[in-house]
């Protein structure tokens, strides 16, 4: 029942013909993507790669002054390897200016801008590329909100969030993403020593099996205690998920009309095409 | 041993000699354009005439696209010949049958999600769907009313009849069919691909696959499954079409996610032959499944 291990040949047909349709039905045929050194964004640009041909994808790397140069360096390596156009922008002249402004402002604030100015720098070179942003939050951390919402959270697209964080390695090594990259500890590279797995206090392999029989599943709390979870875990888990809702859902609109968008004004995004 | 000879030793009455050359088209559709779908409908059907198939079944909402939602009132037609989109269905219908999936709008302006079977320039039955799955990614009940008849009908191949997707989750409508006379049950789908696990299939087409070959081995007769493919927003659809004789052994299947027209040659004596080994028509207790029904609805 607890086995998260993922068929990768259907995964990937499903996510590279998703990645096709979504981009081509709206009359584009490039996409563009932020590639971050990590895993998550390895991925995702792998599979557009994949789906749409090399040649039509330009990814972005966009290092503040801080990042670890492994980051660029990783995301070098992934643009020799699957072939893409990229460009490189410092953004530490975007996000200082802002800094600055507050001698106090903390890390997890300076990240957000970080997040935030990557995503402007996105959909800026978007436009003139004429290429869809294609997205890189995985469901682990979209369940567990660990992403700044309308920073690396934004896109058109996302292939992937519907993978755990362990699923997207399985995924990861079969599209032959190289090892020092599935291999590091993940981090958003916000500030120096950051990890995901430091700072969320657990490790993804743990906290996938969990949401796994939680969401997957529809097993209880009480039910996930008796396979043997950790109940303080169990708790903290589920209240983080409740209480991080609003950054996967749209702004509720207060409604007034007979007809609000959102309530009672349903079509796909996908309508017509 | 001269064939007619062979023959005689094993039936000495006559064989209707029938084969169904049977064509599924497995088409991704786009979402609210009936025109467009119009003109891939045609297509198709030019290719299947080329094929020689005496009919062709399209999936589930073959003339819309899937989650309709608030479109359902603008996609709407009605199967007649003054309509703008049937009467090309009709009209082509007169070189072979089809099988077509639409928002079909009743005088009183009830929509349901439709499927009809079109022969020689006339609709020969429209099946309404009976059961809206309106639970987890599915909001069917919300947007459709809900059809109130399960109906086999004749068709130049003999009886047939029409399901649609959650119809045949349900085991009654296909035992309904059986009972009606039905030995060809066209079933067609929009079926959301879910549940991946580390296997070759979808759970979704897993148990779809097991349910059709379930039921023609049950009701010893031909099943055939219709399933769209393409995407909608971030639901992808997973084609692999099948068609199932009545000793349940599959005789065709379209690849999985990409559109294709499949072809399925079918022995409509395999019907007589697989009744004559294994009788289940002729035992099945009618009455016995009635009266009980009746004592279980009294409680």
């Amino acid at each position: 029942m607890l086995d998260l291990t993922i068929n990768t040949d259907v995964a990937r047909q499903i996510l590279t013909g998703f990645i096709k349709s979504e981009v081509t039905r709206v009359g584009y045929s490039r996409a563009i993507l932020n590639l971050s050194g990590g895993l998550d964004s390895a991925l995702s640009c792998a599979l557009t790669a994949e789906a749409l041909g090399s040649e039509n994808v330009l990814v972005l790397r966009l290092p503040y002054h801080t990042s670890s140069p492994d980051s660029l360096e990783h995301a070098q390596l992934l643009i020799d390897k699957f072939r893409v156009q990229s460009e490189t922008i410092d953004i530490t002249d975007m996000v200082d200016p802002l800094i600055q402004h507050d001698p106090k402002m903390s890390d997890k604030r300076k990240g957000n801008i970080m997040a935030r100015a990557r995503m402007i720098a996105l959909y800026d070179r978007s436009e003139e590329f004429k290429g869809l942003p294609i997205g890189s939050s995985n469901k682990t951390e979209i369940l567990l909100g660990y992403t700044t919402m309308w920073g690396d959270m934004a896109s058109a697209v996302n292939p992937i969030g519907d993978l755990y964080k362990t699923q997207v390695r399985q995924l990861s090594h079969s599209l032959e993403i190289p090892d020092v990259i599935i291999d590091k500890a993940p981090s958003a590279d916000l500030w120096v020593g950051q990890t995901d797995e430091g700072e969320l206090g657990f490790t993804y392999e743990e906290v996938d099996r969990l949401l796994f029989l939680i969401v997957d599943q529809r097993y209880s709390a009480q039910e996930c205690v008796e396979e043997g979870f950790d109940e303080n875990f169990v708790n903290s888990v589920i209240a983080r998920m409740r209480r991080n809702q609003f950054k996967r859902m749209m702004p509720p609109i207060a409604k007034l009309s007979n007809r609000t968008i959102g309530y009672d004004f349903l079509y796909l995004r996908d309508w017509g095409t | 041993m001269r064939l007619s000879d062979h023959r005689g030793l094993i039936f000495s009455g006559k064989i209707r000699r029938m084969k169904l050359n049977l064509a599924i088209a497995q088409i991704a559709t786009k979402l609210g354009d009936v025109e467009s779908n119009l003109e891939k409908h045609l297509n198709y059907i030019k290719q299947a005439k080329a094929e020689k198939a005496d009919l062709l079944v399209f999936p589930e909402l073959s003339l819309t696209g899937y989650v309709v939602q608030d479109l359902v009132a603008t996609v709407a037609h009605r199967p007649t010949d003054e309509d703008p989109v049937f009467k090309h269905l009709l009209k082509a219908s007169q070189d072979l049958d089809l099988v077509v999936g639409f928002v079909d709008e009743d005088s009183r302006h009830r929509f349901y999600i439709a499927t009809t079977y079109l022969s020689g320039g006339r609709v020969v039955h429209v099946h309404h769907k009976v059961y809206l799955p309106t639970y987890g990614l599915f909001d069917e009940g919300r947007f459709f009313a809900w059809g109130d008849s399960v109906r086999a009908f004749d068709t130049r191949f003999g009886r047939a009849g029409l399901l649609i997707c959650e119809d045949f989750w349900h085991a009654s409508p296909p035992y309904l069919l059986w009972l009606d006379g039905a030995d060809l049950m066209l079933f067609s789908s929009a079926s959301p691909g879910r549940g991946l696990t580390d296997r070759e299939k979808l759970e979704s087409a897993r148990w779809v696959e097991r349910v059709s070959k379930a039921y023609a081995s049950m009701f010893t007769s031909f099943v055939v499954h219709s399933n769209r493919v393409g995407y909608e927003d971030g639901l992808h659809f997973w084609g692999g079409a099948t068609v199932n004789d009545p000793n349940g052994e599959l005789i065709a299947q379209g690849p999985y996610f990409e559109e294709a027209l499949t072809i399925a040659q079918l022995d409509l004596n395999q019907l007589r032959r697989t009744r004559a080994r294994l009788p289940l028509l002729r035992d099945e207790r009618t009455n016995l499944t009635v009266s009980e029904l009746q004592r279980i609805l009294q409680k």
